[in-house]
C-alpha cells in the first residue's frame, strides 16, 4: 500500500526582494495512513511551509508531493481547493471560526462547500459538535466559548468532512497548558479512531505526544523517527553545534 | 455550493450591518426613486396633453388662409369642393369664425367665453352631443340666423340650466340660444371648453364684418391617412395660390405627436441625468465591497482553506452586491411611487389640473433590472479581489 502523504524532494523558494529564501530544501518523507505524526521545528525550519504543502494551500516549486497518490503539484486552483475540502482537515492555532456564525453553521462551512444537503449537514455537524462535547451550544457564537472551546469547534470542524488528514497547526499554541493537554487528548482520540493527525508545532513536550516525529532544521528533515528515542527531543542548538563538528572534522 | 445557499449567505451578511447597508444603498435608492418620479411625471404629462387634445379631437386638420395680397382668394364653397373631391382622406368641413366680442347675459359678462362661427357639420365633427333643444342647421347658416347654441357652463352659470329660447348678446348683437351642448370636459371651467358658444359662421361673419373666412376645420376619414389627407390639402391649395406661404395646414395629432416626441425628449434628458446618480451610487457599492473584502480578508482564507473554490467566493461578493443594490433598488421604487403620489396631489392643489403622476411598469422593471446590473457590475472588482486572495496570505491576516 502507498503511503497516504508522500514527499519526494519537495523544493519551496520563497523571493524575498533580491534574495531566494529557500523555505524546504528537498524534503522527502512518508507518512502512511493511520499514523500520528508531529513536524517539529525551530520558526523559520520550514515546518510551516510544509503544513501548507501538506494542506494544499501551497505547491512545491520543485519535487513532487503525492497526496493519497495523487500529484498536487500538477493542479489548478480549483482542484486543489476541492482536494482540501475533500481530503483535509484544518485545526489552526487561532481556532479561525467564522464569528457570525453559530457553532453548527460554523462546522457545516466544509459540508457546505462538498454541497452536501442541508438537512444532512446539519445532522452531521450536530453530531461532531456532541463528539468534542459541545452538544449543548450548538447555537452560540465563538466569541460566547472560552479558547478550549472554540478549538474543539474547529475540531468538530475539521472532523465532519470525515478527511484523510487532520491537519493541526500549534493546536495548543494559544491554550493554557491544561486546556492544551484536553485538546492534545482529543487528537489521540481522533488517532486511536484510526484518523491520521498531522500535528505542526515548535513545542518538543507536545511533539512527544505524537507516534513519530519528523524535525525540521533550515528546510531539511534532520529527524524522522519514534518520538520515545532521545535524539528526537536533541535541542536544536545542540544539533547545530554537532553538525558543526561533524563538518569541522 | 448552490446559488440559494450562496444568496442566504449574502442576505445574512448584509443585514448584519444594517446602517452601513443602508448608506450603501443611498444612492441607489436615490437614483431608481429619481428616474421613476421623472418617469412618472412625463407619463403624467404625456397623458394630460393626449387627454387635453382628445378634447379637441385629433382626427381634425385646422386650415389657415392667408391669402395672396387680394388678388387670390379661395372662397368656403371651394373649400367645401376640395373636400368633397378628397373624400378618401377628407371627411366633413366646417368653416371656422372666431368673434371677438364681449358676451353678455342680461347685465353680466363673461369675459372667457370662446364664440365661433361654425357649420352645421361641426357638433357631429367633433363629437360634440346636443343635451337641450336643436343644434345649427343648413337654414340657420344660409340664412344668416342670429341664432346659437351654447356650451352647459353657460346655461349652468346664467341660465340656471334652461337657457334654450332666452337671447344672449356678443358684441353688442342679440342671438337667440336654440340648444345647449352636452357637457364635453369633466368639470365645468371658466375658459374652459364648455365655457362657449356657437353661432352660424355666415352669421359671425356677418356679425364681425371678416369678409372673406379664413379659418376652416376639416375632419379626416381615416385618422392613420392623417399626413395624407395633409399633404392632400395642401396640394389643393397650392393649386390654387401657387405660393406655401399663402395657407398653412395644421394637423392635430401631427401636433399631438410633435408634443409628445417633445416631452420624450425632456423626460430621456431628465432621467439620464437622475441616471448618473444610479452610477454613483454603484460606485459607492463597489467602495463599501472593497472595504469588506479587506475586513473580511481572514474569513475568506479560512473559507478558502475549507474548500471554497475562487468561483463560489466570487459569487458570494458579487451575490452580495447585487443584492444590496437590488434591495436598494426595490426601496427606490416604493419611495418613486411615494413621490410620484406627492407630486399628483402638489400638481393637483397648485395648478388646479387633474395630472396624474403614474410610473410606468416599464420604468419600474428597468429601474430594478438597472439596479441589480450595476451591483453585479460594480461588485465585481471587489468579488474578484476577494476571489484570487492567497488563502495563507489571507488566513494570516489580522
Amino acid at each position: 500500500m502507498s503511503a497516504l502523504i508522500e514527499f519526494q524532494n519537495v523544493c519551496k523558494y520563497y523571493q524575498m526582494g533580491d534574495e531566494t529564501v529557500i523555505a524546504a530544501d528537498h524534503i522527502s518523507m512518508k507518512i502512511n495512513r493511520g499514523e500520528f505524526v508531529a513536524i517539529v521545528g525551530q520558526s523559520g525550519s520550514g515546518k510551516s511551509t510544509c503544513m501548507n504543502i501538506i494542506g494544499c494551500l501551497d505547491v512545491p516549486t520543485s519535487g513532487t508531493y503525492l497526496l493519497d497518490g495523487r500529484d498536487v503539484g500538477q493542479m489548478n486552483k480549483n482542484e486543489l481547493a476541492e482536494i482540501r475540502n475533500e481530503m483535509l482537515g484544518f485545526i489552526f492555532q487561532q481556532y479561525n471560526l467564522l464569528p457570525k456564525l453559530n457553532l453548527l453553521e460554523n462546522v457545516e462551512v466544509p459540508l457546505m462547500y462538498a454541497g452536501v444537503p442541508r438537512s444532512e449537514r446539519r445532522k452531521r455537524a450536530k453530531k461532531a459538535l456532541e463528539l468534542v462535547g459541545l452538544g449543548d451550544k450548538l447555537r452560540n457564537r465563538p466569541s460566547q466559548l472560552s479558547g478550549g472551546q472554540q478549538q474543539r469547534v474547529s475540531i468538530a470542524r475539521a472532523l465532519v468532512g470525515n478527511p484523510a488528514v487532520i491537519l493541526a497547526d500549534e493546536p495548543t499554541g494559544a491554550l493554557d497548558s491544561h486546556t492544551g493537554r484536553e485538546v492534545l487528548a482529543m487528537l489521540q482520540q481522533l488517532h486511536d479512531a484510526g484518523n491520521t493527525v498531522v500535528l505542526i508545532t515548535h513545542d518538543n513536550s507536545i511533539a512527544v505526544q505524537a507516534q513519530r516525529i519528523i524535525r525540521l532544521e533550515d528546510g531539511r528533515v534532520v529527524y524522522d523517527g519514534d518520538s520515545s528515542a532521545p535524539e528526537a527531543v536533541v535541542q536544536p542548538r545542540i544539533a547545530a553545534e554537532r553538525r558543526k563538528t561533524n563538518a569541522s572534522a | 455550493m448552490r446559488l440559494h445557499e450562496t444568496f442566504l449567505l449574502a442576505l445574512k451578511n448584509i443585514l448584519s450591518n444594517k446602517m452601513r447597508t443602508f448608506l450603501t444603498m443611498l444612492g441607489i435608492i436615490i437614483g431608481v426613486a429619481a428616474v421613476i418620479l421623472i418617469v412618472g411625471l412625463g407619463n403624467g404629462m404625456t397623458n394630460y396633453v393626449e387627454d387635453s387634445f382628445a378634447e379637441l379631437g385629433t382626427n381634425t386638420l385646422s386650415v389657415m388662409v392667408m391669402g395672396r395680397g387680394t388678388s387670390r382668394s379661395v372662397s368656403e364653397n371651394d373649400m367645401y369642393e376640395i373636400v368633397a373631391e378628397n373624400s378618401q382622406y377628407l371627411d366633413k368641413l366646417s368653416p371656422t369664425v372666431t368673434m371677438n366680442g364681449q358676451v353678455k347675459i342680461g347685465t353680466d359678462s363673461s369675459d372667457y367665453t370662446s364664440v365661433s362661427g361654425v357649420s352645421e357639420d361641426y357638433f357631429s365633427m367633433m363629437g360634440y352631443e346636443i343635451a337641450q333643444g336643436r343644434g345649427l342647421q343648413y337654414v340657420d347658416v344660409a340664412d344668416r340666423k342670429n341664432v346659437c347654441v351654447v356650451g352647459n357652463f353657460i346655461a349652468q352659470t346664467y341660465y340656471a340650466g334652461d337657457p334654450v329660447g332666452q337671447s344672449i348678446r356678443v358684441g353688442g348683437n342679440k342671438l337667440t340660444i336654440v340648444g345647449v351642448m352636452a357637457q364635453v370636459a369633466d368639470t365645468l371651467e371658466e375658459g374652459g371648453t364648455d365655457d362657449c358658444i356657437y353661432l352660424p359662421y355666415s352669421t359671425a361673419s356677418r356679425l364681425s364684418r371678416t369678409g372673406n373666412i379664413t379659418s376652416y376645420t376639416i375632419t379626416i376619414a381615416d385618422e392613420d391617412y392623417a399626413s395624407e389627407a395633409k399633404q392632400v390639402v395642401e396640394d389643393a391649395l397650392y393649386d390654387i395660390f401657387n405660393d406655401d406661404s399663402a395657407y398653412t395646414v395644421i394637423s392635430m395629432s401631427e401636433i399631438l405627436d410633435m408634443m409628445d416626441s417633445m416631452i420624450n425628449v425632456v423626460v430621456t434628458i431628465l432621467t439620464v441625468i437622475a441616471a448618473v446618480s444610479l452610477v454613483v451610487g454603484g460606485v459607492g457599492i463597489m467602495n463599501i465591497m472593497l472595504v469588506s473584502v479587506t475586513e473580511r480578508t481572514r474569513e475568506i482564507g479560512i473559507r478558502k482553506a475549507l474548500g471554497a473554490k475562487e468561483r463560489t467566493i466570487l459569487q458570494q461578493f458579487v451575490i452580495e452586491a447585487a443584492t444590496t443594490s437590488a434591495m436598494g433598488g426595490v426601496i427606490g421604487i416604493l419611495g418613486g411611487y411615494g413621490l410620484c403620489s406627492v407630486a399628483t396631489m402638489l400638481v393637483a392643489a397648485l395648478l388646479d389640473s387633474g395630472m396624474v403622476v403614474a410610473p410606468a411598469v416599464s420604468s419600474v422593471a428597468m429601474a430594478f433590472g438597472v439596479s441589480t446590473a450595476i451591483g453585479v457590475a460594480f461588485g465585481y472588482l471587489p468579488a474578484k479581489k476577494a476571489a484570487v486572495l492567497n488563502p495563507i496570505d489571507a488566513l494570516r491576516y489580522d
